[in-house]
């Protein structure tokens, strides 16, 4: 297991390979649909949400408010990445960001965005809400909840020791075009 | 609060919080199967923990509380408005509690209003019968796998399949090699043959129902489920596509009749994380019994 804290630097980075398993401090923001087609078509994010160096999670939280009025994160897996990929590429490169967890894979643009600009793609655990929730030692924030939704808001979490894997790293390689082209190959023979 | 809300809260809850056993026996076996020290093993073992983590804590097993969708057997006779009206009372609750999250959003302007009621938000399927019994089963379908989901329409030229069960074979084995690890797996298929395009994944959905140890009354079929299952855990696709020997945990066909002109496969793909669960109630809505 290896430990990533954020600020992630470029080098850390690019010393992960795929099938590497990594723990993730720090901080992350979420982001998914709504929030990728935004900055797409130029949406400016809010000042706070800093994403330079920064982990990106594909993420649909369950966050409720408590007695106290305080967020409270009582599910937080990923959601599927492969939606994000017309925008990806180009979220990296605008944003700095050095890892994108999500799960399911990414594409060629992803992960060629990844090689150029030094960034992973992180695959948690898709349905381990409560491994992942537990994870989540605070919420630090919401951005753009009016505009989003709950789901679909900038969340920021505070993390400690959240698992993920390396599936895309930042030399080309992909586990997920791997296991396709031998799943592919392996089908063949018993159909 | 009346009687029937009650209980619907708490089998919302519990189909949100709660694995039921014989999709759990089935993760644990597939955790032998994986090889020790493989990051498939990793994700059996992180599934496992937040099976357990989610029962301990009453919470939602994953975050994706999905498409909330109830089948309600009820006898002659049965007020089906009341039920109606009760179900999204309690989907609206179980939303303000946390066991199902603020998930139905409006198709056109992206409006979500955090109740979880809309057009088709919760959906209901009543079906009436002559027993006196009144049984309500629910599942929670996450969008992830519910994406993965397919329909071909036979005879399919590029896979080479014909209108016959071989030809079925083929289609869903495409199935399962295009939703890779996207649908969370290891998955469980609910597949229709027959039908008409809607008919047809309903039916494949309703095959969800069904326990993963039970065994298809027609032998022909129940072949089928078990060379899907076992040719799909050689392909390596693995818990979430990792890579591994856990691809399916289970496949249930179902057969509709169809016109001459159509011959359509519908496969519903179900992640991992299972939540289906369902209640026997009594004449006042009290929960008599656990189907799961």
């Amino acid at each position: 297991m290896i430990s990533l804290t954020t600020p992630i630097s470029e080098a850390a980075i690019r010393a992960l390979k795929v099938g590497d398993e990594v723990s993730i401090s720090g901080t992350v923001f979420t982001g998914r649909d709504a929030v990728h087609k935004y900055l797409h078509e130029g949406g400016k994010l809010p000042p706070e949400v800093n994403l330079k160096d920064g982990i990106l999670y594909h993420c649909g939280p369950v966050v409720i408010k408590d007695e106290q009025g305080q967020w409270k994160c009582v599910a937080a897996g990923p959601t599927t990445s492969i939606r994000e990929e017309p925008y990806q590429w180009q979220v990296i490169r605008d944003f700095g960001i050095r890892g994108v967890i999500g799960k399911g894979g990414m594409g060629d643009k992803t992960l060629a965005a990844c090689k150029e600009y030094g960034s992973v793609y992180l695959h948690a655990i898709g349905g381990a809400a409560q491994v992942l929730a537990e994870c989540i030692k605070r919420v630090k924030n919401v951005y753009m909840m009016n505009e989003f939704g709950a789901p679909e808001a900038i969340w920021e979490f505070e993390v400690e020791n959240f698992p993920a894997v390396v599936t895309i790293d930042s030399h080309g390689n992909s586990l997920h075009k791997e296991v396709l082209a031998t799943s592919q190959a392996e089908l063949a023979k018993y159909v | 609060m009346n009687v029937l809300q009650d209980s619907l809260l708490e089998l919302i809850r519990r189909t949100s919080a709660e694995i039921p056993d014989d999709v759990h026996r089935a993760i644990t076996r597939s955790l032998e199967e994986e090889k020790k020290g493989t990051i498939a093993e990793s994700a059996i073992k992180i599934i496992e923990q937040n099976i357990a983590l989610a029962k301990s804590k009453s919470q939602p097993i994953c975050q994706d509380t999905g498409s909330v969708i109830f089948y309600v057997e009820c006898p002659v006779g049965f007020d089906q408005i009341t039920f109606e009206e009760t179900a999204r009372e309690a989907v609206k609750l179980a939303t303000k509690k946390g066991f199902l999250r603020q998930n139905s959003v409006d198709s056109i302007t992206g409006k979500n209003d955090g109740t979880n009621l809309g057009p088709g938000a919760p959906t209901i399927h009543f079906h009436q019968h002559r027993s006196s019994d009144i049984s309500v089963r629910l599942i929670l379908k996450g969008g992830g796998c519910e994406n993965v989901g397919a329909q071909y329409s036979l005879p399919n030229e590029k896979l080479k399949a014909n209108r016959d069960l071989d030809g079925c074979r083929k289609v869903i084995l495409d199935a399962v090699l295009q939703a890779q690890g996207k649908g969370c797996g290891p998955g469980i298929l609910g597949i229709c043959i027959g039908g008409d395009r809607a008919t047809g994944y309903e039916a494949s959905k309703q095959q969800l129902l069904r326990k993963l140890d039970d065994t298809n009354p027609n032998p022909e079929l129940d072949k089928l489920e078990k060379d899907i299952v076992e040719t799909a855990n050689k392909l390596g696709i693995g818990p979430m596509g990792f890579g591994g020997k856990t691809t399916l945990l289970g496949t249930k066909i179902g057969v509709l009749n169809r016109v001459p002109a159509s011959y359509f496969v519908s496969v519903s793909y179900m992640c991992w994380a299972y939540r289906r669960q369902g209640v026997n109630l009594d004449a006042s809505g009290k929960i008599q019994s656990w189907l799961y």
